[in-house]
C-alpha cells in the first residue's frame, strides 16, 4: 500500500510519525495498516484543487434530475450545498430538526469570516491564509485541504455579496474587514456581531429559491436517526418526523451529512441546545470513521455558570480582551469580596504577568487554560458551582478611565447589555466575570479530499467532518469552511461519484432498509419502555460534568481512565433507569433528547479513549504528562503527526484505531511560543 | 422565588387545548425564562406528567426559535427574545400566563409550539436574489453606498421569530415582510428583481392568511431586533411602484 | 415592464389584488375625505358670519364651475367622487376587517398593549360610528331634511340652528366629532404610512404630528358651530 509520504516529485518536510507511547493500551485495537486518503492529490500545492476539479467527471445535465441527493443539515455547509446542487439540477432532499432551515446553529456565529482578498494590500495571500490556518491548527490538519480552503475563500465573499449579504462597508461603499484572533493581516469580513446570521440567511434564501424551483424539497422538524447502507454504499436515511412521530425512509443515490458539531457532549457549551452527534454517530456505528474526536475548542470569554440550573453558555466576543484586563485576587480570602474593594496590589493580572509580550491577547487556548488554573488554585470568583468558583474578572475600569465611558460604550455597548441582561450586573461599574466554555469541535467524521467518508456515497461537510482545522481552530475559519464545503468543494467532488449513477434502485423492502428501520423503531420503543426514574437531561448533565472535568481543557492519563469507567457506568444506568414520558407517535421532546443523550454517552467514551491515546499537548488540549519545564504545552510531532480515525468496534467491542499520517510539503512544522 | 404558571396545553394540532395551572418553586432570578420552564419540566417528569413542549434552540437570541406569549406580551416584558428574558424581570409570587403565538397562519402544533413554515413560503416566493453559485462577480465591483448598506443590515437582522405577527391585532406579518423587502431593496444587487419580488411576496403573505396592516405599531414594539416601522412604509411604497409597473 | 429575473415567483401574483392595494385604496379615499371635511368645516364656520353669508356660500357651491358645468354640476361631480370613495373605503374596510378576524381566530387569555394608540385600535369601530353618523347627517341635512323642532327645512342655516338647539342632537354631533377626531388622528398617519411616505423616523414623526393637528382642527372646528348654537351665540 502506498504511503502517505509518497507525494510525487516534492520535497517532504517531515517524516511519518512513529508513536512510542501507548496510554490507551487495552482500550482499543490498532488497525494493521496506515489509513491512506486515496483521493489525496499530488503535485504543487497551488495546483492540486484545479487539477482535481478538472479530473473529476461530469454529470450530464439531463441525468441530474434523476439523481437524488439527501443532505442532512441546513447550516452553512448543508444550506449552501442544497442551494448549489439544486441550481445544478439535482433532486435534493434537505433535512433539519428545527422548524425552519434558517435556524441552523450557524446562525449564532458572531465574529466574522476569513478570506484572502488582500483588499488592504497588507501582504495577504492564499498562501498566507493557508499558512496561518495550518499553524493555528498546531500542524494537525491536512495541508491539501487547508490550501483549498484558502483558495476558495475569496469566491465565498463574491458569492455572498451577490446574494445580498450586508457585510460592513467603508465610506466609499467598498467592503470593510478587520483583523481577528492575533493574525497580522486584515482579512476578516463581518456583518457587525451577526456574521453567521447574515451568511446563513444568504444560504437559506438561495436554498428557498430552489425549493420554489422544485429542485430542493425541505423536510423541517425531521431528525435523521440512521443511515441506510446497501451493498457498502450509503443509499438513504431513516428520519423521524418530529411532529407526527412517523418513522420515514428516504432513499437516494448519495447522502451528505452536514449536521454540525457535537460540543454539547459537554452539556454546557456555546452550541445551540439541539446540536447533537446523532447523525454522525449513527453513521459511525454503520462503519464511518470518527477522526480526532477529542479535539475540542474552548473559548476563553464566555459568561460563567451561575448555578445548577444553567442550560447553556453564552459567548462574549473575544474583542473584549482588547480593552479589558483579566485578573483574579492574589489571596483566596478576597474571592468573595466586592472586586472594587480589592486594592491594586492584591490583584493578580496573571496573563500580563506570565506572558508579558502578549498579555491579555494570548491565543484562545492559553487564555482558557490559565483561567482554569487560577480557579483550580482556589482563586476563582463569582458563585460557587460545585467545589469551585468558576470565573475570573475582565475589568474595564482602566479602559473607562483611559478612553472615557462613552468610547467604551460605543465599542462594546451591545455586549455589555447582553452581559447585564444575563447576569444582572452592570459591567460599567463592576468588573465582568468570564470563564472558558466549549465552543467548537475540530473532530468529526473522517473524509478524504473529496469530503467522502470511508463509506462510499456518504459525504460529510462543515463542522461534522474533521477536515480543516487540525487541533485548534482560528477565529473566523469555521464559517469559511462551512461555505467553502457547501458552495464550492462538495458540488465539485460529489459529481465524480454521481457520474456512475443513477445507481440501482433500492426497494424499501431491501433487508438493509428494513434493518435500519427496525433498529430505529426498537430504539425508540426501548426509550419509552425503560420506565426508570431519571430524565434524559439529568444523564446529559452528569455526562457533561465528567467530560468537562476529565476531557476538557486539561487531561491526564489517570483522569481519562477514571472518566472512561464513569461513562461506562453512566451508560449502564441510562439504559436501565431512564424515564421518558409521552408517546412515540407525537411531538415528544423528551424522546428526542433521550436519543441524543444515548449517542453522546457513547461518543464521550470514544473521546476519552482518543484523548488518552494522544499523549501530547496540542491545540487547546493540555495533556498534563506533556509539558515544558515552565508548564507550557508540548507537542510531539515525531509521535503524533497523524489523524486518529476510529472505527466502531461493535456493541461492547473496542474501537479500531486507523492512523493517517500528516505529511507536509509546503509548510514546516514549528512549536508555538507566546512568552 | 415561587410562581404560579398558567400554561396553554394542547396535545396536538387536532385537539383543542386549555389553560393549566402549575406551581413552581425554588426559581432563581438568575435563571432565564426557559431555564425556569426546564425546571418545571423536570418536576413534571418526576411527577409522571408530560413536560410542556416549547420551541427553542440557540438560547442566545439569534435563531428565532423561541416564541412565547408571556402575560400578554410577545417574548415577555423586555425588548428581547424569550430565551434572553431572565427571571429577575418577575417578582416572587407572581402569576405568569404563557400562551403560544396566536395567528391563523401559525397553527398550534403542540402546547406552546406553533408552525411558522408560512415564513419559509414567503421567502420562497421571492425573498432572495437570484444568483447561481459560481456566477458572482468580484465582490468589490459593485460598491454599495454605506448608508444604504447600513440600513439593509439593520433590517436584515430579523430573526424570523414571528413576534410581530403574534403582537399584531390583525395577525399581519407586514414587519417581517417589510424587513426582507427593505433588506434586499436597499442593495444594488437587489434591484433587478425588486418589482416582481414585492408583488410575489405580498401575494404569498396574503395567501398564507396573514392580516393586512392597519399601522398599529404593536409589531415593532414586540420585535426583539427592533425592526422599525419604516420597513412597512417601504413595503407599501415598493408595492405601489410594482402596481405602477404593471405587476 | 421589467423582465422578471426569476422563474420562481408566485405564479399570477397580482399586486392589485393584495391587502396592500386595498389599503392604498383606503388611504386614497381617506385622503379625499380629509380634503372634503376640511372644506366642509370651513364652510360651516361661515355660520359665524350670519345667515346670509352661510346660505350664499351653500348657493355658491352650486354655482361653482358655471357656465362650463350646469347648475349644481360641480357639486354633483364632487358628490359622485365622494360616493365612489365611500363605497371603496367601506368595501376595503369590510374586507380587511374580515381578513384580520380570520388571521387571529383565537384570542389571547391575557393581552397587553405596549405601543399602540387608542385611535389605531378603534379605526374599525370609529369608522362604523362615522358611517352611522353620516346616514343620520344626510337624512338630517340633505336627503330628507329632518328638522327636529319641526321647523323650516329649506333654509340650510335655519335647519342647522334648529337642529343644534336641541341638546341631544348636539350631543350626537359632538360624539361623532370625537369619533372623527380619533379616526383622523390615526388615519392621517396611517395613510402616510400606507402611501409609503414615512420611510424615516423623522417623516413618521411628522405624519403623527399631522394626525394630531388635523384631528384637533377638524374635530374642533366642526364642534364650534353646534356648541355655539346650543349656547345661543349663533341663532
Ligand atoms: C456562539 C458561536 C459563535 C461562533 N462564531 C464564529 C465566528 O465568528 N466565525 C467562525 O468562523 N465560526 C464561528 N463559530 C463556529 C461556526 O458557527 C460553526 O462551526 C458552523 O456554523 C457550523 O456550521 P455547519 O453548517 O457545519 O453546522 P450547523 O450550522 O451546526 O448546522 C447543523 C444542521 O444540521 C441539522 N441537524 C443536526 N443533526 C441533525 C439530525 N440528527 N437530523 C436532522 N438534522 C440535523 C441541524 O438542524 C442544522 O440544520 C461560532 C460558533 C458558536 C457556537
Ligand atoms: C364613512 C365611514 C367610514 C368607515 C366605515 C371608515 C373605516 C375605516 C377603517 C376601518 C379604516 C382602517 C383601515 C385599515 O387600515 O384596515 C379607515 C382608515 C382611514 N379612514 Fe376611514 N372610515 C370612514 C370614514 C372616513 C372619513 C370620513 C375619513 C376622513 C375624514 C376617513 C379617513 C380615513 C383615513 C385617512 C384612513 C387611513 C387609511 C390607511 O390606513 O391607509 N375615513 N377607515
Ligand atoms: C357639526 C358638524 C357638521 C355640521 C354643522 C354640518 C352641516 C352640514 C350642512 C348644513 C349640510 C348641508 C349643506 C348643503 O345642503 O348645502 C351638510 C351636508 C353634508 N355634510 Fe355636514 N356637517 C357637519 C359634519 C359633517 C361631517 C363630519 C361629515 C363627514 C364625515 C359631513 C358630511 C356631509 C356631507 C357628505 C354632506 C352632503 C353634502 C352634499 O350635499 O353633497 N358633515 N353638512
Ligand atoms: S420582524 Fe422582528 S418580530 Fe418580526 S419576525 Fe423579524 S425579528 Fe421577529
Ligand atoms: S402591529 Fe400590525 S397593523 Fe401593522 S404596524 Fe404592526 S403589522
Ligand atoms: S432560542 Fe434562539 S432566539 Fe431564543
Amino acid at each position: 500500500m502506498a504511503s502517505t509520504a509518497d507525494v510525487s516529485g516534492l520535497t517532504v518536510l517531515n517524516g511519518p510519525p512513529e508513536q512510542r507511547s501507548d496510554d490507551a493500551h487495552g482500550y482499543y485495537t490498532p488497525a494493521p495498516e496506515k489509513l491512506v486518503d486515496a483521493k489525496a492529490p499530488t503535485g504543487l500545492i497551488k495546483d492540486r484543487w484545479t487539477t482535481r476539479k478538472m479530473d473529476n467527471r461530469l454529470v450530464n445535465p439531463a441525468n441530474r434530475r434523476k439523481l437524488d441527493i439527501i443532505i442532512v443539515g441546513t447550516g452553512l455547509a448543508g444550506g449552501a450545498a442544497a442551494a448549489t446542487l439544486g441550481e445544478a439540477g439535482y433532486n435534493v432532499k434537505s433535512f433539519c430538526y428545527q422548524d425552519s432551515p434558517r435556524r441552523a446553529h450557524s446562525i449564532a456565529a458572531q465574529g466574522g469570516i476569513n478570506a484572502a482578498k488582500n483588499y488592504k494590500e497588507d501582504g495577504d495571500s492564499t498562501y498566507r491564509l493557508f499558512y496561518d490556518t495550518v499553524k493555528g491548527g498546531d500542524y494537525r490538519s491536512r495541508e491539501s485541504n487547508v490550501y483549498r480552503l484558502a483558495e476558495v475563500s475569496a469566491n465565498i465573499i463574491d458569492q455572498c455579496v451577490a446574494q445580498g449579504v450586508p457585510f460592513a462597508r467603508d465610506y466609499g461603499g467598498l467592503l470593510d474587514n478587520r483583523s481577528f484572533g492575533g493574525v497580522q493581516v486584515s482579512r476578516t469580513f463581518y456583518a457587525r456581531g451577526q456574521t453567521g446570521q447574515q451568511l446563513l440567511i444568504g444560504a437559506y434564501q438561495a436554498m428557498e429559491r430552489q425549493v420554489a424551483a422544485g429542485t430542493v424539497t425541505q423536510y423541517t422538524r425531521h431528525e435523521m436517526l440512521e443511515v441506510i447502507v446497501v451493498d457498502g454504499k450509503a443509499r438513504g436515511i431513516i428520519a423521524r418526523d418530529l411532529v407526527t412521530g412517523e418513522i420515514e425512509t428516504h432513499l437516494a443515490d448519495v447522502v451528505v451529512l452536514a449536521s454540525g458539531g457535537y460540543g454539547n457532549v459537554f452539556y454546557l457549551s456555546t452550541n445551540a441546545m439541539g446540536s447533537n452527534v446523532t447523525a454522525t454517530w449513527r453513521a459511525h456505528r454503520k462503519g464511518a470513521y470518527m477522526a480526532n474526536p477529542c479535539y475540542t475548542q474552548i473559548h476563553p470569554t464566555c459568561i460563567p455558570v451561575s448555578g445548577d440550573h444553567q442550560s447553556k453558555l453564552t459567548l462574549m466576543s473575544e474583542s473584549l480582551r482588547n480593552d479589558g484586563r483579566i485578573w483574579v485576587p492574589k489571596n483566596k480570602e478576597d474571592c468573595t469580596k466586592d472586586p472594587r474593594d480589592i486594592p491594586e496590589e492584591d490583584r493578580d493580572y496573571y496573563l500580563e504577568r506570565i506572558y508579558p509580550s502578549f498579555g491579555n491577547l494570548v491565543p484562545r487556548d492559553i487564555a482558557s487554560r490559565q483561567a482554569k488554573n487560577m480557579c483550580d488554585e482556589g482563586r476563582g470568583v463569582g458563585p460557587m458551582v460545585g467545589d469551585f468558583r468558576r470565573g475570573v474578572y475582565l475589568d474595564f475600569a482602566d479602559a473607562i478611565a483611559r478612553l472615557g465611558e462613552d468610547a467604551v460604550r460605543e465599542k462594546y455597548d451591545n455586549l455589555f447589555d447582553m452581559y447585564e441582561r444575563i447576569t444582572g450586573e452592570n459591567p460599567y461599574e463592576v468588573p465582568m466575570r468570564i470563564y472558558p466554555a466549549v465552543h467548537y469541535v475540530m473532530g468529526g467524521l473522517w473524509v478524504d479530499y473529496d469530503l467522502q467518508s470511508n463509506i462510499p456515497g456518504l459525504f460529510v461537510t462543515g463542522e461534522a467532518n474533521f477536515s480543516d482545522h487540525g487541533a485548534n481552530r482560528l477565529g473566523a475559519s469555521a464559517l469559511m469552511q462551512g461555505l467553502a464545503d457547501g458552495y464550492f468543494v462538495l458540488p465539485n467532488t460529489i459529481r465524480d461519484y454521481l457520474a456512475d449513477g443513477p445507481f440501482e434502485q433500492v426497494d424499501e423492502a431491501h433487508p438493509a432498509v428494513v434493518e435500519a428501520r427496525t433498529s430505529v423503531q426498537e430504539r425508540i420503543d426501548k426509550f419509552l419502555s425503560i420506565g426508570g426514574s431519571r430524565s434524559a437531561d439529568s444523564f446529559h448533565k452528569e455526562l457533561g460534568n465528567i467530560m468537562w472535568e476529565y476531557c476538557g481543557m486539561e487531561r491526564s492519563e489517570e483522569g481519562l481512565r477514571k472518566a472512561i469507567d464513569m461513562i461506562r457506568e453512566l451508560k449502564a444506568e441510562f439504559w436501565s433507569n431512564l424515564k421518558v414520558l409521552g408517546t412515540a407517535d407525537s411531538l415528544n421532546q423528551s424522546l428526542e433528547k433521550a436519543g441524543r443523550v444515548a449517542d453522546f454517552i457513547e461518543l464521550g467514551e470514544l473521546m476519552c479513549i482518543d484523548a488518552l491515546n494522544r499523549r501530547e499537548s496540542c491545540g487547546g488540549h493540555f495533556r498534563a504528562e506533556s509539558q515544558t519545564e515552565d508548564g507550557e504545552a508540548l507537542r510531539h510531532d515525531e509521535e503524533f503527526a497523524y489523524v486518529a480515525a476510529w472505527e466502531f468496534g461493535g456493541e461492547g467491542g473496542q474501537p479500531v484505531l486507523h492512523k493517517e499520517d500528516l505529511i507536509y510539503t509546503a509548510i514546516e512544522m514549528k512549536q508555538r511560543s507566546y512568552k | 422565588m415561587n410562581l404560579t404558571l398558567k400554561i396553554w396545553r394542547q396535545k396536538d394540532a387536532q385537539s383543542s387545548g386549555s389553560m393549566q395551572s402549575y406551581a413552581v418553586e425554588g426559581i432563581s432570578e438568575d435563571m432565564s425564562f426557559l431555564e425556569m420552564l426546564d425546571t418545571l419540566n423536570e418536576q413534571l417528569n418526576e411527577r409522571g406528567e408530560e413536560p410542556v413542549a416549547f420551541d427553542h434552540d440557540c438560547r442566545e437570541g439569534i435563531c428565532g426559535s423561541c416564541d412565547l406569549m408571556i402575560n400578554g406580551q410577545a417574548h415577555g416584558p423586555e425588548v428581547t427574545t424569550t430565551c434572553q428574558l431572565h427571571m429577575r424581570s418577575f417578582s416572587d409570587g407572581q402569576t405568569i400566563t404563557i400562551e403560544p403565538w396566536r395567528a391563523g397562519a401559525f397553527p398550534v402544533v403542540k402546547d406552546l409550539i406553533v408552525d411558522r413554515s408560512a415564513f419559509d413560503r414567503i421567502i420562497q416566493s421571492g425573498g432572495y436574489i437570484s444568483v447561481n453559485t459560481g456566477s458572482a462577480p468580484e465582490a468589490n465591483s459593485v460598491p454599495a453606498p454605506r448608508d444604504k448598506a447600513m440600513r439593509a443590515f439593520n433590517v436584515a437582522t430579523c430573526i424570523g421569530c414571528g413576534a410581530c405577527v403574534a403582537a399584531c391585532p390583525n395577525g399581519s406579518a407586514s414587519l417581517f415582510l417589510g424587513a426582507k423587502i427593505t433588506h434586499l431593496g436597499e442593495l444594488p444587487q437587489g434591484q433587478p428583481e425588486r418589482m416582481g419580488r414585492v408583488a410575489s411576496m405580498v401575494a404569498q403573505h396574503d395567501a398564507e392568511g396573514f392580516g393586512g396592516c392597519t399601522n398599529i405599531g404593536e409589531c415593532t414594539a414586540a420585535c426583539p431586533k427592533e425592526i422599525p416601522l419604516d420597513v412597512i412604509s417601504q413595503l407599501n411604497k415598493d408595492l405601489r411602484d410594482a402596481l405602477r409597473a404593471g405587476y | 415592464m421589467t423582465a422578471v429575473a426569476t422563474s420562481t415567483l408566485v405564479r399570477g401574483a397580482r399586486a392589485s389584488r393584495s391587502t396592500i392595494t386595498l389599503k392604498i385604496m383606503m388611504a386614497g379615499s381617506g385622503a379625499l375625505f380629509i380634503l372634503y371635511v376640511l372644506a366642509h368645516m370651513y364652510g360651516n364656520l361661515k355660520a359665524f358670519s350670519g345667515e346670509s353669508a352661510f346660505n350664499e356660500y351653500a348657493e355658491h357651491l352650486r354655482e361653482l364651475g358655471q357656465p362650463l358645468l350646469p347648475y349644481s354640476g360641480f357639486l354633483w361631480l364632487f358628490r359622485a367622487a365622494l360616493i365612489i370613495a365611500l363605497v371603496v373605503h367601506v368595501y376595503a374596510a369590510v374586507v380587511l376587517w374580515k381578513r384580520a378576524q380570520a388571521a387571529r381566530p383565537v384570542k389571547y387569555e391575557v393581552s397587553k398593549r405596549r405601543n399602540s394608540s387608542f385611535s389605531s385600535r378603534t379605526m374599525r369601530w370609529g369608522g362604523l360610528t362615522l358611517l352611522l353618523f353620516l346616514v343620520w347627517h344626510l337624512l338630517n341635512f340633505t336627503i330628507v331634511k329632518i328638522n327636529p323642532t319641526g321647523g323650516e327645512t329649506n333654509n340650510p342655516y335655519q335647519l342647522m340652528v334648529d337642529t343644534f338647539g336641541v341638546w341631544w342632537m348636539t350631543l350626537i354631533y359632538l360624539a361623532a366629532m370625537a369619533a372623527l377626531g380619533l379616526h383622523l388622528h390615526h388615519g392621517t398617519f396611517s395613510a402616510a404610512q400606507t402611501l409609503g411616505w414615512t420611510n424615516t423616523a423623522a417623516s413618521r414623526t411628522r405624519a403623527r404630528t399631522a394626525g394630531w393637528v388635523l384631528a384637533v382642527v377638524v374635530a374642533g372646528g366642526f364642534s364650534l358651530v353646534p356648541l355655539f348654537t346650543l349656547f345661543g351665540v349663533i341663532d
